[in-house]
């Protein structure tokens, strides 16, 4: 019937050359969350939140636009090399939420990026130390919290960067905390 | 790691949901259709803010129902209805509507419900004959299958304030919108 998530999950076989790096600053105080974006469909950035982020190349909405077009391009890709389907239609073809196969992870050798998509085309984008473990859970409950201060925040205007949900930025920082 | 749990029953979400006492409910609903009836005098025209407020409450309520249910797929019609019968209406109402009179391609079908909790306590002068008293239902499922994509068209055939033995919604899909990459002004 239904599953959340699902799908595969990309490996990048990138050649180690050098031993894994050490465990980033502060490892245990949430710095194994780096890095996370929430956008919804139309491709709005709802949050940037960053608590280790060593390297920054990009101004902000360049990042965000790139991250989106990332995540769409990589979405499509994962649903059209599906082997056990027969009708694709072409890459880049728009594809309706649930539709085909989609991934919730790829990694490197220094970071990993998780992913979950909601049928309602909210995407969270978490990006952690490579040797973290399966972070579907962590974003199932992100999404709760997004929903009980955000969503239900009536002074929230869906689709609109969250800026003011106080109540949200402090239960989110104390999540992370958590997050080991 | 535990795997990840399936959508959970229509029981079980209704009771993990924080509710409030029905009558609360019923009552506040009533107030607010007798504001409206007394702030725009014409009955269609308060059928059309039942069905704006319905939907923009659909557009938020969907996201709460998603992240509860652990529904992760909508894309067939047919399942997303289901879906809505049988966990939507009782998380949400406590009660569980029938889906029936699907026609030929599957695009068009009704909610039955026998039971009602907004129409607890109500009934409607005759100067009232056009009111669809639970229009805001019909919003909220229209704002809600919009956000995951579906268009539909929302009309009531049977009312229960007029007579009828039951409530029916007749909801038809008019169009799925797939995903389009947004930003296409873009170099």
């Amino acid at each position: 019937m239904f599953s959340f998530g699902g799908g595969s999950s990309l490996t990048s076989v990138v050649p180690d050359a050098t031993p894994a790096p050490a465990a980033p600053p502060g490892t245990g105080t949430g710095a194994n969350a780096q890095v996370l974006y929430v956008f919804n469909r139309g491709g709005v950035c709802l949050l940037y939140r960053e608590w280790h982020r060593p390297l920054r190349t990009l101004d902000p909405t360049q990042d965000q636009k790139l991250m989106f077009g990332l995540l769409f391009s990589l979405r499509s890709f994962t649903a059209k090399i599906d082997p056990t389907t027969a009708e694709k239609g072409n890459l880049g073809v728009p594809l309706l939420p649930g539709q085909g196969c989609s991934f919730y992870s790829f990694k490197t050798n220094t970071y990993k990026l998780n992913f979950l998509e909601s049928p309602s085309g909210i995407k969270l984008i978490l990006i952690t130390h490579p040797r973290t473990g399966d972070q579907r859970d962590t974003l199932k409950h992100i999404y709760n919290l997004y929903v009980e201060y955000v969503v239900k925040n009536p002074l929230y205007a869906p689709g609109t960067p969250i800026n003011r949900c106080e109540l949200f930025n402090k239960h989110l920082d104390q999540y992370v905390k958590t997050l080991i | 790691m535990p795997p990840l749990t399936g959508p959970k029953s229509g029981d079980a979400l209704f009771g993990s949901v924080e509710r409030v006492n029905a009558e609360l409910f019923t009552l506040t609903y009533g107030a607010i259709v007798r504001q409206l009836l007394t702030d725009l005098e014409e009955v269609e025209e308060v059928n059309k803010q039942l069905d704006q407020m319905g939907y923009n409450i659909g557009t938020r309520l969907v996201d709460e129902f998603l992240a509860k249910s652990n529904v992760s797929r909508c894309v067939d019609f047919k399942e997303t209805a289901d879906v809505i019968a049988k966990l939507g209406f009782k998380m949400f109402l406590g009660v569980t509507a029938t889906v029936t009179n699907w026609d030929a391609e599957g695009t068009s079908c009704s909610f039955v419900l026998e039971d009602n909790p907004l129409v607890d306590f109500v009934e409607l002068p005759d100067t009232c004959q056009g009111l669809q008293y639970c229009n805001v239902l019909s919003g909220v499922i229209r704002g809600a299958l919009e956000m995951v994509s579906m268009k539909t068209e929302v009309t009531w055939v049977r009312d229960m304030l007029r007579g009828d033995d039951a409530y029916e919604m007749r909801v038809k899909l008019t169009k799925q919108v797939p995903e389009e990459y947004p930003y296409k002004d873009d170099d």
